[in-house]
């Protein structure tokens, strides 16, 4: 085939794909008659009912707020904890065993722990889980990133009698900063799934909530809104993070493509 | 005004023990320009890094107008060879040349002021909103330049700053360097390995030995001013000198399995 | 003389860090319990929990959990590893295909497996297949995208090469595409077996499956706070070992690959 009948080829597959994708889920579940597989219009027109936006209120800020509060809270310790440990070998030494036992912890083992810990079910409860363990992807990336930093970048910097502090904020800070983000990226995937599990094992409001709700007054429909809801908000973040990153990283893509290969 | 006393540097400890820098004095007046030059591998980037207040040696001492150098000092300004690694691609040529004068307390105007001079004098005004990775080599390095002048330093050091640039920006370069050491009126401690170079820029010329380092031989260079890339290369004086200084360093013998500084030597001057 | 104690003093010091450390946080964790500045009764003594762990490491029945627990994530990656890696590398190798399904893959990518839960109560029932598949379905896609990544990745003039050779097309993929892809493999699994274990557990805890998760839930239920403690303690050794293993196994497949290798997740 010719190169630009192979041009065309691959635009309508990227639209054709999903669309058939779409269609042969709407005509399998029209044909199964099974309940707990709703047709996909059904789905569609639940979905807008629930959450545009009568249930969006009620349910799905919470949510998000949850997620705002937890990432805010695990980028600004992330980010201050990494630092130092960066900079220092012999910090790192003494934190390294505590990261590496943490990390490595799956979250779920720690909700029961949260509640009797926090004392209760409310928004700090969730916030501390998602906030706790959205920390580590912050953290580890802002470390890489500061060992990573040229040192010819610092010394040149101490060579002209840059004080410290000056330093970390106008070269350590911003020479790691792509790594931070792409910690940061991480980190936000993960405070949507904290925020599913945190809220499906027990609370009384969020999208988390009416999944499991749903799911035990066997309302198939809204449970499905809600599964499809909590695809569309881990898509759209994920989004809204990686056109803040284009914006911010431009010069890092300059950088980088001006480098000899 | 620069005295280096005694200077040595060793690395490790026991048997991994490595002597950089051996035993070197050396003194620079107020508005000189010394070359240091050396066969590759002999400690010069030690030495300078010491000069520099960045390394503590374990031998001598320097002084800079009679104060002993423990860290980097006020009045001091470095230029590496990797300009591109020295420069923060994340902001553009005006606030990279700044970076060094934020501390320092001045007034913004004036500030700006030196910024935009400095980098006048390297002639790079129209890019100073630049990234620096969106200029060439030879371009960043004047940018490097521009900041150390920005600074307003009484001593410059540069530790082979052209190595990484090509023959022609070279030449330019060079002739840079002795235009704004006049406009500026600043003492230059120059490291490279290129002969040529060495007596083209030098008022005095330090030759070093193979590391353990220490000064061989110290030549004065009596060449006219200004100079000029064809003319004063086509003087005899300049042939002796730089014959002279090849001799010295050919000489060194580099020490048994320093294959490195030999190839160094070889591909500086293949005509031998 | 003096300088080269000092140095092996402080060279000693420096091992110690690490032990030191995790000595004062239980040291402080005690102290914490003991004092009350926490109630006993949300946060045992460390010294409770330690010997409720011991407890739970000489039972029978808690190694069973675990291996439970292991099973499913084992079973979860494989089954992930056996789908993702031919997909990912047809994807890969395709540029139709793998335009084809990019935004498909863009927008499963980010779902929250765990959402998938009451779906997988209702359909596949509370049992090892449920867990298998939450666990496959979340390992999937980093398994997926890494090959994907490692298979573009393939230089180009090596594959230039082995066609000047006369290799045909299997063979290409054989010799030079698939050794180039397996470090991005590696790296790929090792983030699937940390994603895999935390949905075993999940799986576990959330629809009642025998294992590790359901072991927290019952301690919960009946308020047997040092159990859920102890468990909990179990359960990030678990995590840390599976991690070290990955980790390690990774290390060894990246050991000649140069190291401009590129993480996607």
């Amino acid at each position: 085939m010719s190169a630009r009948a192979w041009r065309v080829a691959k635009v309508v597959a990227e639209i054709a794909v999903p669309a058939g994708i779409l269609i042969a889920w709407q005509l399998w579940t029209a044909s199964a008659h099974q309940a707990r597989f709703p047709r996909l219009s059904t789905i569609l027109v639940q979905f807008r009912k629930m959450w545009l936006f009568s249930q969006f209120n009620e349910h799905v800020v919470p949510s998000l707020e949850r997620i705002g509060a937890g990432f805010g809270i695990a980028v600004v310790v992330g980010i201050a904890l990494g630092v130092p440990l960066g900079l220092s070998p012999r910090a790192r030494r003494a934190a390294m065993p505590h990261i590496e036992y943490w990390r490595a912890m799956p979250p779920p083992a720690l909700l029961p722990i949260s509640i009797i810990l926090v004392h209760s079910i409310a928004n700090r409860q969730k916030i501390a889980f998602i906030a706790f363990f959205c920390i580590f992807p912050v953290l580890l990336n802002t470390i890489d990133g500061i060992r990573g930093i040229d040192p010819t970048l610092v010394e040149t910097a101490r060579s002209y009698g840059v004080p410290w502090h000056e330093r970390i904020r106008r070269i350590v800070l911003p020479a790691a900063f792509p790594q931070i983000v792409a910690g940061m990226r991480n980190s936000l995937a993960l405070a949507v799934i904290m925020m599913v599990l945190s809220e499906y094992f027990s609370s009384t409001s969020g999208v988390g909530y009416v999944l499991l709700i749903s799911k035990n007054t066997f309302q198939l429909v809204p449970m499905w809104a809600a599964i499809v809801l909590i695809g569309v908000l881990g898509y759209v973040l994920n989004l809204l993070f990686l056109l803040v990153e284009r914006r911010v990283l431009a010069w890092h893509r300059g950088w980088r493509a001006a480098l000899p290969d | 005004m620069l005295e280096i006393t005694h200077l040595g540097k060793t690395y490790g400890s026991g048997d991994r023990e490595t002597r950089a820098v051996g035993d070197v004095n050396l003194t620079v007046t107020e508005g000189e320009l010394v070359c240091v030059v050396g066969p590759s591998g002999c400690g010069k980037t030690t030495l300078l890094k010491c000069v520099g207040g960045l390394l503590r040696p374990t031998t001598g001492e320097v002084t800079l107008h009679g104060r002993r150098v423990s860290g980097p000092p006020e009045e001091m300004a470095l230029v590496f060879q990797d300009y591109s690694r020295s420069l923060m691609p994340w902001t553009s040529v005006r606030n990279n040349v700044l970076l060094p004068l934020r501390h320092k307390k001045l007034p913004r105007a004036d500030r700006s002021r030196l910024v935009e001079e400095a980098v006048d004098a390297v002639g790079l005004t129209r890019f100073i909103d630049h990234y620096p990775w969106q200029l060439s080599g030879g371009m960043q390095q004047r940018v490097a330049i521009a900041r150390a002048l920005a600074y307003q330093p009484s001593i410059l050091l540069m530790d082979e700053p052209f190595a990484s640039v090509d023959a022609q920006t070279r030449g330019d370069l060079e002739d840079l360097v002795l235009s704004v050491r006049g406009q500026y009126g600043v003492t230059i401690l120059f490291v490279t390995h290129d002969i040529d170079e060495s007596v083209y820029l030098a008022d005095r010329i330090a030759v070093l030995t193979h590391a353990p380092t220490e000064v061989k031989e110290l030549i004065a260079v009596d060449l006219p001013s200004p100079r000029d890339q064809i003319a004063t290369k086509e003087l005899a004086e300049f042939a002796r000198l730089r014959a002279h200084v090849y001799r010295l360093i050919k000489r060194e013998r580099p020490a048994p399995g320093d294959l490195e500084a030999e190839e160094a030597l070889a591909a500086a001057h293949p005509e031998s | 003389m003096t300088s080269t104690v000092l140095r092996r003093a402080a060279s000693v010091a420096d091992a110690l860090l690490p032990v030191l450390s995790v000595a004062a946080a239980l040291g402080l964790w005690e102290v914490i319990s003991r004092t009350g500045v926490i109630a006993a009764r949300d946060l045992p003594a460390m010294s409770t929990c330690v010997r409720a762990l011991w407890h739970l490491v000489e039972t029978g029945a808690f190694w069973h959990e675990l291996l439970l627990t292991v099973r499913g994530w084992a079973l979860g990656l494989g089954v992930a590893t056996v789908l993702a890696v031919p997909i990912g590398i047809v994807l890969g190798s395709s540029d139709l295909a793998g335009r084809a399904f990019r935004v498909p893959i863009e927008f499963l990518r980010p779902i929250p497996s765990a959402a998938l839960i009451p779906l997988l109560f209702l359909t596949l029932g509370t049992n090892l297949k449920s867990e298998v598949f939450l666990t496959a379905f979340g390992a999937f896609w980093p398994l997926l995208v890494q090959t994907m990544y490692g298979v573009r990745d393939v230089d180009p003039v090596a594959l230039d090469t082995a066609r000047s050779f006369r290799l045909g097309p299997f063979e290409r993929l054989y010799r030079v595409t698939l050794p180039s892809t397996i470090p991005y493999i590696a790296t790929g699994m090792r983030i699937s077996s940390t994603v895999s274990l935390i949905l075993a557990f999940t799986a576990e805890l959330f629809m009642g499956i025998p294992g590790l998760g359901q072991a927290v839930n019952i301690a919960q239920a009946f308020g047997l706070t040092d159990q859920l403690y102890a468990l909990a303690l179990a359960t990030g050794f678990l995590g840390v070992a599976i991690h070290l293993v990955s980790t390690a196994a990774e290390r060894r497949a990246l050991r000649w690959h140069p190291s401009q290798r590129q993480v996607a997740s």
